[in-house]
């Protein structure tokens, strides 16, 4: 630890194990697989304001890592975003920019607008060249109206009535082709996005267990999670495993009481 | 062969009523010859927090130690310990600073809350945090981890039965497994004590 100590860094991507990791890549040994969200993201556009939706399975290959999580990501109160792609890349990308549009609200005393959002998106996915491979479904509602955006890995935008991405994206895009028209009602866009969703979730094998909505309206944002349950666990039994106490066979123990912190009593204010 | 493959592991975290219970095995390898039967994976942050590493063992190290270097700038900044929502997002950043060359590590972190509200969640190797109010595994039986927690698992378990679904669950699983086992360690944390237990398992 002599040199180069562990500064704090000033942020940003730091590159000192590549080094290493290409001598092991070269060795034979193969990189890991990250978690992906293999995924069926949506978002429309209704009468009053934007509705987004996603599935809930996080894949890690070919395996289900998480059965249960949070694809529809904040970004500002009238702002949110759906992430497929790489896990990691779609969680901190949305993370930094939620925090650069929160550090532009305090400067401009203004609600956020969806472009800056968008515009702050493209120009960090363009900078890695599609290295951060992060692909967004983005929606919100501000002063200038109602607005959906897709995000491409490689920096590329789009402006969309209705949207789809994800593994799944070609079975939600068949269900809103069919359905879609201008000016559907809160319910009807609900409906739309559940119908799309569960298309991804029941024919695409990279997404699947529940459906996650989003509603954006001026001035007021519904986040349902699990809005849909349609794939409820029938297997368990009832009793349970249940282990006779002693069964698993121990070579030795160690109990450590854990102490409570003391209470520090403040005493007299000094006298002056 | 993958790089996760190199050392073999195996840990695997499960929470119970106001306890969790944290477990590894003990196997350190060169793909396959075994090396050590008493690895440590392991490691203690503060009394109430635990931090299990599964992957290449020489980054599982360097993480542990810049973690707990990190943590204990905490402790004189804030004169209090980390609660284990921060530092599951401490440990995030800190591993997607390496995203484009990274520890080849999966973290699983356990810990309980201010309230003794337990908390565990685990990570890929670029730090893709995934909560969880079950169990979380991670390492070369974590396929065969998988399928042992979500069989055996019941929520609200006391920590004697807690401990005891979780041996069961890992012994299990490292048994499918080549390149885990040589017994276990188990670790069950609540409000009150810690229990450390070494398991006696298959050694082959």
């Amino acid at each position: 630890m002599v040199g180069s100590m562990d500064v704090p860094a000033k942020g940003g991507f730091s590159f000192d194990l590549c080094r290493r990791n290409d001598m092991l890549e070269k060795k034979g040994l193969k990189v890991p697989g990250f978690r992906k969200t293999g995924t069926t993201i949506v978002g429309l556009v209704f009468a009053d304001g934007v509705v987004l939706g996603a599935d809930t399975r996080a894949t890690e290959g070919p395996i289900v890592a998480d059965k249960n999580c949070e694809k529809i990501h904040y970004m500002a109160p009238n702002i949110y975003c759906c992430g497929a792609g790489t896990a990691a890349d779609t969680e901190a990308v949305t993370d930094m920019v939620s925090s650069q549009l929160q550090l532009h609200r305090y400067a401009t005393s203004r609600e956020s607008r969806v472009v800056t959002a968008l515009t702050l998106l493209k120009t960090h996915l363009f900078s890695y060249q599609g290295h951060v491979s992060a692909a967004l479904v983005l929606g919100g509602v501000d002063c200038t109206g109602p607005h959906l955006h897709t995000v491409y890995p490689h920096g590329s935008v789009d402006t969309l009535p209705f949207a789809t991405m994800g593994s799944g994206s070609l079975a939600a895009m068949s269900v809103f082709e069919s359905k879609y028209k201008e000016g559907l009602t809160r319910d009807e866009g609900i409906e739309l996005v559940c119908g799309a969703i569960r298309a991804g979730i029941f024919n695409d094998l990279g997404s699947g267990s529940n459906v996650d909505v989003c509603v954006i309206t001026k001035g007021k944002t519904e986040y349902l999670r699990n809005h849909e349950l349609p794939n409820p666990r029938t297997y368990a039994s009832s009793k349970g495993f249940s282990f006779v106490q002693g069964h698993t066979e121990v070579l030795s123990t160690k109990i450590t009481p854990l102490k409570p912190k003391p209470e520090v009593t403040v005493g007299d204010a000094m006298e002056e | 062969m993958s790089i996760f493959e190199y050392n073999g592991s195996a840990v695997v975290a499960m929470v119970g009523k106001n306890c969790f219970a944290i477990a590894s095995d003990r196997r350190l390898g060169v793909q396959l010859q075994t090396v050590a039967t008493d690895f440590q994976r392991v490691f203690k942050i503060h009394g109430k927090l635990y931090l299990g590493l599964s992957g290449l063992a020489t980054d599982a190290q360097t993480l542990y130690q810049r973690l707990v270097f990190k943590h204990k700038l905490y402790q004189l900044r804030e004169e209090r310990d980390m609660k284990p929502e921060t530092f599951a997002s401490l440990v995030s950043a800190l591993l997607y600073e390496k995203r484009f060359g990274p520890y080849f590590c999966q973290p699983i972190i356990a810990g309980l809350g201010e309230d003794n509200e337990p908390f565990i969640c685990t990570m890929d190797c670029i730090g893709a945090k995934e909560l969880a109010k079950d169990f979380v595994v991670s390492g070369t039986a974590s396929e065969s981890l998988y399928g042992a927690c979500e069989s055996m698992y019941k929520p609200n378990m006391e920590p004697e039965e807690l401990f005891e679904t979780i041996s069961q669950a890992l012994l299990s699983s490292v048994d499918r497994d080549c390149l885990s086992g040589w017994g276990g360690y188990v670790l069950v944390v609540t409000p009150t004590e810690v229990q450390e237990r070494v398991l006696k398992g298959r050694m082959d």
